[in-house]
């Protein structure tokens, strides 16, 4: 057990060193906005597994949390000021708004089965798009607004620290909170709600905690997003930032917080590089396609998703050494057999 | 005395169908209560009404002579009604220890500690070893669920329930397609518990053998209504119950359908 844990830490350690030491080998611009962008939907991904993978709720409408976020320090940055003190209260504004809707929209709408539920959060995410449009005041409607960086941030790779600070904060949090009583208590209602319920626990409260931390993740991935862009329009309140959080989720693997960071990095790394062989490859202009067949086929053949695939891989292996280790007199394995 | 449980004219109805027809039944503390009756007769109803799985069409529930009527069944539960299910109901993808340790925690109130790591609660652990102990299950600690067998799902069925540690036990037929060399196991952990004297059990079962060994008392369902009730004596002279139901009562295979 000591040993695994190890293996562990030092894994995260060396990742992190490398992602730490990185910009100073290398500073190519491309690379670091896409790693930005990288560790920013991998925020979003792992709120999203919270939702997906631990409490087993499947929601639609998790692009309003990211939109909060985005709007809110958007706004913020415009029309207040554009200093760095204005910017980290407008995540913190962020997250708490997101909090607030998370915990209504949730009370309202958990207590349904699963796809009345998806229903209802696609529906909730759509009125929050309509407000984005039409509260053209603020938000400029359809087109958006650009809006000015914080001086601290106009430096790409201050920025990138930045958010790989969250990132590697919000990891360490959230996996702090699904090793937790409570969080077991989630993978529980994942399993088997009404026994969850039998054994005594309000599986609604615990439903609700849930979409209130991937809500205020969220948010917090939709702040960064809109200020690493220093843009925003409706786009961030769209089906797609959903359905983005959702693929990143399957492909690394539900249930796993490692495994929608992963996710991320590989759907991010595969749309900017499909994106840019249609320079030379007209085909590509129609990337997406190429996205489609490669969903297809990771849910066929990986069910598990890339995390959950290999440790199915590794404990099969350590299954087959144990039994080598200790191969028992024949007869008394025939009769194991046998029984 | 207030008796622990009671019910008063309990009837459920199903369009037309009556499966529970006026049930009026008392259930003295520690004691330990079989019901028995042929398949169909409404046994599992009863059960899922007094545990708050299903609401009673007319008649109510009283738990220490306090209604049930607007508890929910994890009202219910943490009032100290505690139930295991017919069709095996477990955590399929936790492991047999994770299962058993949920119900610990749920008796421990450890329901919203989100920032300590759920390992660091050695006594839930702990607590939870020992019951795996006690239902013969103990070297499947760390097994899947859902590599369990059949009677070894049961057992942990029994262990969830006995962790919530509640005053009284609701035991569904917890030997329902156990193979014969397990049903022994089961029927010295249910005679631990009942010696052990702290205990309401209430016990759905077919074996009429193990029923006659272990109950204090045993009342007979039959096509919703309660034929009799009364000492295990009683019940086996009475001659309505005779009629209406022992004939068929060795027939092993019997499979309740609800």
């Amino acid at each position: 057990m000591m040993k695994k844990l190890t293996w562990k830490h030092l894994s995260f350690v060396l990742m992190l060193a490398i992602l730490v030491l990185l910009p100073f080998v290398n500073d190519s611009r491309t690379l670091i906005i896409l790693l930005t962008q990288i560790f920013i939907f991998g925020i979003l991904a792992m709120s999203y597994d919270i939702l997906l993978g631990y409490t087993g709720i499947v929601s639609f409408g998790h692009a309003m949390f990211f939109g909060i976020g985005a709007y809110t320090t958007a706004v913020m940055l415009k029309q207040v000021d554009t200093t760095l003190s204005i910017f980290l209260l407008s995540i913190v504004v962020g997250m708490f708004l997101a909090g607030i809707v998370s915990f209504v929209v949730g009370l309202l709408t958990l207590r349904l089965k699963s796809h009345f539920f998806a229903m209802l959060t696609l529906a909730f995410s759509g009125l929050f798009l309509v407000v984005a449009e039409k509260w053209r005041s603020i938000t400029y409607g359809n087109d958006g607004f650009t809006f000015r960086a914080p001086e601290m941030f106009k430096d790409r790779i201050t920025f990138y620290f930045f958010v790989l600070a969250c990132l590697v904060v919000v990891f360490i949090a959230l996996y702090r909170f699904v090793q937790s009583p409570t969080g077991r208590i989630l993978i529980a209602v994942r399993e088997n709600e009404q026994r969850t319920k039998s054994l005594g626990f309000q599986t609604l409260h615990y439903k609700v905690i849930a979409s209130i931390i991937a809500g205020t993740v969220a948010s917090l991935a939709g702040s960064l997003y809109a200020l690493s862009l220093r843009f925003v329009n409706t786009s961030v309140m769209t089906m797609d930032i959903t359905l983005d959080a959702l693929l990143m989720t399957i492909i690394g693997g539900v249930g796993t917080l490692v495994g929608p960071l992963l996710g991320a990095a590989v759907i991010e790394y595969a749309q900017h590089t499909l994106s840019g062989m249609a320079r030379d490859y007209p085909i590509f202009e129609r990337w997406i396609i190429f996205f489609g067949i490669l969903y297809i086929l990771a849910v066929i053949f990986f069910p598990k998703g890339i995390i959950g695939s290999i440790r199915f891989i590794i404990s099969n292996w350590r299954r087959k050494l144990k039994a080598k280790r200790k191969t028992p007199p024949a007869l008394s394995h025939e009769k194991e057999g046998f029984e | 005395m207030e008796p622990i449980l009671r019910t008063e004219n309990l009837t459920i109805r199903f369009g037309g169908h009556i499966a529970v027809d006026h049930v009026n039944f008392t259930m003295p503390e520690k004691h330990l209560k079989s019901i028995i009756g042929p398949n169909g007769a409404g046994k599992t109803t009863f059960f899922n009404l007094i545990s708050g799985e299903l609401k009673p069409t007319a008649g109510d529930v009283y738990f220490k002579g306090q209604s049930l009527a607007q508890a929910s069944s994890v009202e219910r539960t943490r009032m100290g009604l505690g139930r295991s299910f017919q069709i095996t109901n477990v955590f399929p993808n936790l492991t047999v220890l994770e299962n058993v340790r949920l119900a610990v925690q749920s008796k421990e109130k450890i329901r919203y500690q989100m920032v300590r790591h759920f390992k660091s609660y050695q006594a839930i652990t702990e607590k939870a070893e020992e019951l795996l102990t006690l239902v013969l299950l103990h070297n499947k600690r760390d097994a899947l669920t859902t590599m369990l067998s059949h009677g070894e799902k049961r057992k942990l069925e029994i262990a969830m329930l006995l962790a919530l540690d509640t005053e009284i036990l609701l035991l569904d037929e917890p030997t329902a397609g156990m193979s014969l060399e397990e049903v022994p196991a089961i029927l010295e952990v249910i005679r631990t518990i009942k010696n052990k004297g702290d205990k309401t059990i209430l016990l759905i079962e077919h074996k009429m053998d193990m029923i006659l060994d272990l109950s204090d008392s045993i009342m007979v369902l039959f096509n919703g209504q309660l034929l009799a009730d009364g000492t295990p004596d009683a019940i086996m002279q009475n001659e309505t119950v005779q009629n209406a139901y022992l004939g068929g009562l060795y027939d092993e295979h019997l499979t309740e359908i609800t």
